[in-house]
Formats: structure tokens, sequence, C-alpha cells
């Protein structure tokens, strides 16, 4: 078994009597997509803020290329290598998408505290922002402000903006959220490319997405792993059908 | 070129212009109000990196402005008395020098800012206005208690500051020396507007989460913003309480930063000369209205009503439109 570059052991995180999480362990390996589904209210944004850091855990562990990170703030874990992106698009709206992107590079090359140079005639952050931007097809909107930009175009930019810290892994929470069926085609493909760079742990909501690109689904149900599998095991598995799939398949 | 960048040329051409003129004209009154929008120009110019750019709404930036003008008074009172600030273990004297009192009132005013900052920074939103005003009233009470440097009287200082090559009682000199200083300030807000920190600064104001999931920490980039911020403003009270040759507590007023923030939303927030505008405007209404009525300041009121109601962009966006961002 290839080694995890992602992994979660025995997280645990209840609010007031309510679990959130429970007791789940779940890992991301290397080139693969390991998508997490489940209902409304299964914890999937819960486990998300505790592996992005946002959240800390009641119990349990959350390693990074093996490392415990568990005790790290988000922006710590950012730089250790994991990039997010948000189910409700975080950009700078007043920005152009090109700052927007510039902000990611500038994250991930450090040293914040420049004052006197213009951040965008620094070609090693402007080049790299533009590949990104380049890449999620938004190159001919770097001047736009993000505000002018479509619903689509800033999932689009999230994505850039993750792009830009050539992270060791992706978290992304619900990417598709509210694209169409051709823009969430297009994610589709270039999240099925992307996986090679950097493997991605998916919150879906969006099934056909999920079962055109996982390589293994974990299915969350009141804070618990109920299953995980690769997609034809999770098809099958009658407590997945009867609490989640229902008569989908 | 853009309107806004003509418009603060031609604000800046004013600023050089109306001061010559009344120079020639041989009306000192006119550069001394003059000198004394400049100063609070450069005051809100301080609050505008913070305010601005980083979002910190600080209603305590006179503690700021007031650690200036005490450092100034402090040690001009020490050279005028010939009396050394302290003696033991090592000497150190009171000075008439300028730029020597710029310096310490530039580090003493970044200290004050970053031990507030610290403090303050962990909270957001009316918690940080509540919390800088408490600094603001802590400052004021302890100067006005302050009974070695004056306490609630202040105190005179009966000749400017020198500044080497440079006749400071001529009220134009002493000017041009207060415009350079405002006009170096502004210089280095807008280069920092377009650099990395500006960058990082203004997204921490956006989207804090978003900067910290791209590895960066929205406190440390406010704490260094704040420190900065105040130093800004120290420096010009250095400068108020030359202009005056006077100092006393209400330089540490609740008031005095609520008008920084005032001229500020008046001429345009986070528009590289919206403080410019914004007390400019203030002391020439001051003047005017306030030779004519004691009640100035409901004019002023209303002003400030009708910017915040219909010209959120304040004067500023007024003329030159909304902001367009950099890049």
């Amino acid at each position: 078994m290839a080694k995890a570059v992602l992994e979660t052991k025995g997280l645990r995180k209840a609010f007031g009597a309510l679990q959130a999480t429970d007791d789940v362990s779940i890992s991301l390996r290397a080139g693969e997509i390991h998508a997490i589904i489940g209902p409304n209210g299964a914890g999937k944004s819960t486990l998300i803020g505790q592996i992005s850091g946002a959240l800390t855990p009641d119990a349990g562990q959350v390693l990074l290329g093996g490392k415990d990170v568990t005790g790290l703030p988000v922006q710590a874990r950012a730089r250790a290598g994991l990039a997010r992106t948000f189910q409700i698009s975080q950009l700078a709206m007043e920005d152009t998408v090109l700052q927007n992107a510039a902000l990611g590079a500038l994250g991930a090359f450090g040293r914040p505290f420049g004052m006197v140079r213009p951040v965008l005639r620094d070609t090693a952050i402007r080049d790299r922002a533009e590949a990104a931007l380049e890449r999620v097809g938004l190159l001919d909107q770097r001047a736009m402000r993000t505000a002018e930009l479509s619903h689509g175009q800033r999932r689009q930019l999230e994505v850039a903006v993750a792009l830009t810290l050539e992270p060791r892994a992706f978290v992304m929470d619900e990417p598709m959220a509210g694209l169409g069926t051709e823009g969430s085609a297009r994610l589709t493909g270039f999240l099925d490319e992307l996986r090679s760079q950097a493997p991605i742990l998916l919150v879906e909501h969006d099934m056909d997405a999920v079962f055109a690109l996982a390589d293994r689904i974990s299915v969350l149900v009141y804070g618990r792993v109920i299953a995980s599998g690769t997609v034809e095991e999770i098809r099958r598995d009658p407590a997945v059908r009867e609490a989640y799939l229902g008569d989908e398949t | 070129m853009t309107r806004e960048t003509l418009f603060n040329l031609a604000v800046l051409a004013g600023l050089i212009a109306l001061p010559l003129y009344a120079h020639l004209a041989e009306e000192p009154f006119t550069i001394t109000l003059a000198t004394r929008a400049v100063i609070l120009s450069l005051a809100a110019v301080g609050l505008n990196i913070a305010l601005g750019i980083g979002g910190l709404v600080s209603l305590g930036h006179a503690v700021f402005f007031g650690i200036g003008g005490y450092a100034m008074g402090i040690l001009a009172f020490h050279a005028q008395n010939y009396m050394p600030l302290m003696e033991a273990p090592f000497l150190i004297e009171g000075t008439k020098s300028m730029p020597m009192i710029w310096l310490v009132a530039v580090i003493a005013s970044a200290l004050a800012a970053l031990v507030i900052g610290l403090l303050s920074l962990r909270t957001s939103g009316v918690y940080f206005i509540m919390i800088t005003l408490a600094f603001g009233q802590m400052f004021y009470y302890f100067a006005i208690s302050w009974s070695a440097y004056g306490g609630e009287d202040g105190m005179s200082i009966y000749v400017r500051n020198d500044f080497p090559g440079l006749n400071t009682l001529v009220p134009i000199q002493f000017y041009g020396l207060c415009l350079a200083a405002l006009v170096l300030a502004l210089g280095f807000n807008g280069a920092l507007a377009r650099s990395r920190f500006g960058l990082a600064l203004n997204a921490a104001r956006q989207v804090p989460e978003r900067v910290r999931a791209v590895g960066l920490d929205p406190f440390r980039l406010r704490l260094v913003a704040f420190t900065i911020s105040g130093a800004i403003t120290g420096l010009a009270g250095a400068l108020f309480a030359d202009l005056n040759r006077f100092v006393s507590p209400t330089m540490f007023s609740w008031q005095l930063s609520g008008e920084f923030i005032v001229f500020i939303i008046i001429g345009g927030t986070a528009r590289l000369f919206g403080p410019v505008v914004g007390a400019c405007l203030f002391v020439v209404l001051e003047h005017y209205i306030g030779g004519w009525s004691d009640y100035w300041h409901i004019w002023f009121g209303l002003l400030l009503l009708v910017i915040v109601l219909f010209g959120r962009g304040g004067v500023i966006g007024l003329i030159a439109g909304k902001a367009r961002a950099h890049g």
C-alpha cells in the first residue's frame, strides 16, 4: 500500500450532545482522488475543518506526510503543503483576478512583508499566478475585478488559488457547488488530470462527478464512516444504499 | 493617467502653491493654517494604512499622536531648562534637534502601537474599537496626572526646535518640512498598497480565511500595519507639538482619534489622498465656519452625514469615481 500523504486517525469532535465526527480514520494516497460523500449534516464540513486546522478535534490526529499536524493552525498546515478550496468562495472581491492568484503565490513563496516593490512586478509571483489562471482558463479575465466574475468563474479561481500553492495534497470542499452541467463536466476533467500532481480529498454532492473521479469513496453518516471502498464496492454496499444513495443507482 | 492621479496631483500642487502665495503676500497665518492641515493629514495618512488597507478601525490613534507630541515636549523641556532627562546609569540629555526628536517620537509610538496591537488585535469589530478607545483614555488620564510634565495644563516650549540648515521659525520653512514629511509618507503608503505586504493586508481585511489558507497569518500582517500606522501618526504628533510649541493631554483625547477617522471617511477610505482631502476640508471649515459660528461642528457633521449616506467613496469617490484595483 502506498504511503498516505494525508491521514486522519480516530478523529472525534462533538458540539454539545451532537457527535459531529465520530472516530474518523481516512487516508489519502499519492495519485488518488478520495471522495467523501454523505447526506447533509453528516459532518463533512466539520471533518474538513479539522483537517485544514480551522477546528480543533476533541481526540485523534491529523497527519500530513507522516507528520503530526494536529496542533498546527491553518496557516502552518498550508505552509506544510495542504491546499484547500472553500465550499463558499473565499476570494478578495475588491481585488482583481490576478491579485487573488498572486496572493496564493505570495503565500507559497512566503516573505509577505516586502513594502516597496510592487508585488505584480515580481516575476516569480506573477508567473506562478498567471500559470495557475491559465490552467483553469481564467487568464483572459486576469484584470477583471473578482466581484464581476460569474459564479462558475469564481469556482475556477478558487481552484486556481489552490494551484498556486503547489501543495502536497488538495482538500476540496464541494468544488462543483452551483456549477451547471457543463461547468461540472469541465471541472471534472480538470480534477482528473490534477490528481497526478497531488492527491485530492474531495467532498462533493455531485454524484456523477464523484463516481467519475474517485479512486476510493468514504461514506459519512452521522459523523461515522459507514463504508469505504472503490466506486463499485460503494455502489453495491447495501448499508450505503439504504442510508444515502436510496434508489438513485 | 487616471482621474484620481490627476486630482491627487492637483491637491499636491495646491498644497505647494497656496502657502507660497501666502508667503509672498505676507500672510503668515494662512501658512500656519496650511501647516496644521498638512500635519493632521499626516496623522490621518498613518491611520489610513491600518484603517483603509487593513480595515482596523482604531479609535485610539490619538495615543500615538500624543506620544509623538510628548516625545517632543519632554525632550525640548529638558533642553530648554538645561536639565538632563536621566543621569544614572548613563546621561541622557534633552534635545532641540528635530531629527533626533522625530526619531524618538517614531520609535516610542511604534513601540506603543506594537504593544497595544498585540493586545487589541486579538479582537475585531466593535470590540477592537472599544479596546483602542480604552487605551486612548488610559493615556489621556495618565498625561493629566503626570505633573512632572505639566499635568492637565500641558507644557509650553518657548522656541521651536531646530532643523539643520533651516530657520524653523520662518513659517514657510517649517511648512516645507511638514509637507516633505507628508509627501514621503504618501509615497510610502502608495508603494505599500501595491507591494506584497499591501496585497496580503488588503486580502486579510476582505477574506482572512483565505489568507490563512494560503499560509499567511492575518494577525501578524495587522500587527505590522498597526505598528507602522502608529509610527507615522506619532511623527505627526511631534510636528503638531512643534507647530503649537505646546503639548497637553488633549493630544491624547478620543475626540481627536475620532476626527482622524472622520478625515479618512470624508476624503475617501483607502484612497491615497483621502486623509489629506478630509483633513484640509476640516481645517478650512473649522477656520471659516468656526469664525462665523461656535457651533461649526454641526455643519461639519452634516457634511459627514451627506458623504456617508450618498458618497461611499468620500470626496475623492465623488470626483474620481470608484477606486481601481492595482494591477
